[in-house]
């Protein structure tokens, strides 16, 4: 839209419309390029560099050869022009690698679809089933919420061990839903209530169950919030590092985060190739899943701030 | 929904009471228990319980492998003399509060920037969030190459800019190390801030500072006196979880410094993790993670209530 446009349109619109697509423009018209470059894109640039710089610099090490990464007198350490996969295959034949990234899968994906099925049950029955003390029960879920992991990993340790789950991909698969439920629960509640009640009152009355309600309308209406349900709790525990570091000690259960920290820092000064292919192969499935459901993500983040 | 209407209204014959159990099946409070059992049972088994469990044990000497006995008050009476306990509060609020003003000053910033009419502006705002969705472990690894004593990319750039001389040693001096774990921290948590602020800047309507500016209002009347206070209640939200997850930050540090050098860099969580799993010492390390607790319920009401009480100075009901 150019400038003359928008103030057109800005002029002829009803000034209650607050649609942020059509006048997002706003007064920009009244700013020179220049001066926009200054306040906006220089700024904005510098901080993207420094955010995104890291990430460039774990893949430029990834690929690096050896020699290249410790003289950063005679090759420019910012680049190379010989690129190399050695490090990932170190990393996939000579590792268990490719074991701790399974283990890290079967973890985050178990535990993500137990929370996901308890959180819509839960969060179904507080906001539509609206039982005595629903209210307090989405209080108390919230207050689970801002329990961190930092305070209960000693006494769950206890927990775990006496259940027996001690080591076992089971001791992260059940508490991991203790971080995911009341996030997931309090996303989809406030999907829930965007849903028009007036369709389960027809099925209601319809004859249809509580149970065939949630199942056959509910839900199919609520995928949206499901699928960002979903993406941000299966990032949670693919991040999730302090209870794997205390609930695992053999090297072939372990997840990648625990695993690439205790496994691969030995004394080598040449370790630092493989560290860097290892962070990004671990975090590469994430930064996938994430390019294609950004927009998912972002409604997950910023909805169960909102709510 | 036609099969269900279908069935139901075959020939009826005439009706019925209905019994108890098929009034306990539409009954509310009971179809919502059920409802509630499968989140309930993982709340209480593993959230709930060991809340209280940890609580319990900071009062008694349990051991790895050996269920203490109740000894009251000593472990705290032991910290209480405990000079790296202090540090570790000391370095915890240090590592909290700088953490979280600059996050939250830069994250604010960063939003304002792309709310400003961008070209690519979705693309902008999900390359914005890759720090956030890499694990931290993985992108504290990447720092820690950064921070390396002999060839950390950032010496090598100053020293060939002319501004220093010899290497920075970042995780080995005890400043230092303080200073990098806090811009570690710092890079990691702009984007949630920064994202989170976005989403509640676009809800605030541009013909607010239409009519701002054609009041004479400056960029910087605008952003004091319409944007800022139409956000705090978000602000409020989000500065909250800043703070309970700067506070309790286990990962970075553990990736960077392990706490040391010489333990300027241990933090509650992570002193209590080397106290309670790696020395064995399971009740004092209890007694560590439940003297954060008051922290952070301190911090909690004072982010919630310094900040929300806005929203009902705007006329609005609270929640």
């Amino acid at each position: 839209m150019t400038e003359t446009q928008t103030l057109a349109s800005a002029r002829a619109k009803p000034a209650a419309t607050t649609s942020r697509r059509d006048d997002s423009a706003g007064l920009g018209y009244l700013e020179s390029l220049p001066a926009r470059v200054v306040r906006v894109y220089i700024p904005l640039a510098i901080i993207l560099v420094v955010l995104l710089f890291p990430f460039y610099w774990m893949a430029l090490t990834a690929i690096k050869p050896d020699e290249q990464l410790l003289d950063l007198d005679r090759y420019s350490p910012f680049w190379t022009w010989n690129p190399t996969f050695k490090h990932f295959h170190k990393l996939l034949f000579e590792t268990q690698y490719p074991l701790w990234l399974w283990n890290t899968m079967l973890v985050a994906i178990c535990a993500t679809v137990l929370s996901i099925v308890a959180s819509v049950l839960a969060a179904y029955a507080i906001v539509r089933l609206r039982f005595k003390g629903a209210q307090w029960v989405g209080g108390a879920i919230f207050l689970a919420y801002l329990v961190p992991p930092s305070i209960l990993f000693i006494p769950l340790s206890s927990v775990v061990f006496q259940y027996g789950l001690f080591d076992t991909p089971f001791a992260l698969i059940l508490t991991y839903p203790t971080i995911l439920i009341p996030f997931s629960t309090w996303l989809l509640m406030g999907y829930f209530k965007t849903i028009p009640f007036e369709l389960e009152e027809c099925a209601l009355i319809d004859g249809a169950s509580r149970w065939q309600i949630l199942i056959q309308i509910v839900l199919p209406l609520a995928i949206p919030g499901l699928i960002s349900a979903f993406i941000f709790c299966f990032t949670l525990c693919w991040n999730e590092f302090i209870y794997a570091l205390t609930f695992l000690s053999s090297t072939q259960n372990k997840t990648v985060p625990v695993a690439i920290v205790n496994e691969f820092v030995d004394g080598d000064i040449y370790r630092w190739g493989s560290l860097m292919a290892g962070a990004l192969a671990g975090s590469l499935p994430l930064v996938i899943l994430y390019a294609f459901f950004v927009e998912h993500y972002v409604t997950a983040m910023t909805g169960a701030v909102k709510e | 929904m036609a099969d269900i209407a279908l069935g139901q209204s075959g020939p009826k014959p005439v009706p019925r009471e209905a019994t108890a159990w098929e009034r306990l099946q539409v009954n509310r409070d009971w179809l919502g228990f059920w409802f509630m059992v499968p989140a309930a049972a993982f709340l209480i088994l593993f959230l709930a319980y060991p809340l209280g469990l940890g609580v319990w044990l900071s009062f008694t000497d349990a051991k790895i492998g050996r269920s203490g006995e109740f000894i009251g008050l000593e472990n705290y009476a032991w910290l209480w003399d405990d000079s790296v306990f202090w540090l570790s509060i000391f370095n915890t609020l240090l590592y909290t509060s700088v953490a979280s003003v600059v996050k939250f000053a830069i994250g604010l910033y960063l939003a304002l920037l792309l709310n400003e009419n961008l070209p690519f502006k979705a693309l902008l705002r999900a390359v914005v969030l890759i720090p956030f969705i890499v694990p931290t472990v993985l992108s504290a690894i990447a720092f820690w190459w950064i921070y390396d004593a002999q060839f950390s990319i950032i010496s090598w750039s100053l020293r060939h800019l002319g501004l220093i001389s010899t290497n920075i040693d970042f995780l080995g001096d005890m400043w230092n190390a303080r200073w990098s774990v806090i811009v570690a921290n710092i890079w990691r948590g702009i984007p949630f801030i920064a994202i989170t602020l976005l989403a509640g800047l676009q809800t605030v309507a541009p013909s607010l500072h239409e009519a701002a500016t054609i009041d004479g209002a400056t960029r910087w009347q605008i952003f004091r006196y319409i944007t800022f206070p139409l956000l705090t209640p978000i602000i409020a939200v989000v500065m909250t979880f800043s703070v309970l997850f700067t506070f309790t930050d286990f990962q970075l540090i553990w990736v960077l410094t392990r706490g040391g050098p010489v333990n300027a860099t241990q933090l509650m969580a992570t002193l209590s993790y080397q106290r309670a799993i790696l020395s064995g010492h399971l009740g004092e390390g209890a007694a560590i993670s439940t003297a954060m607790i008051p922290f952070l319920v301190g911090a909690i009401l004072l982010s919630w209530f310094g900040l929300q009480r806005r929203k009902w100075q705007q006329g609005e009901s609270n929640d």
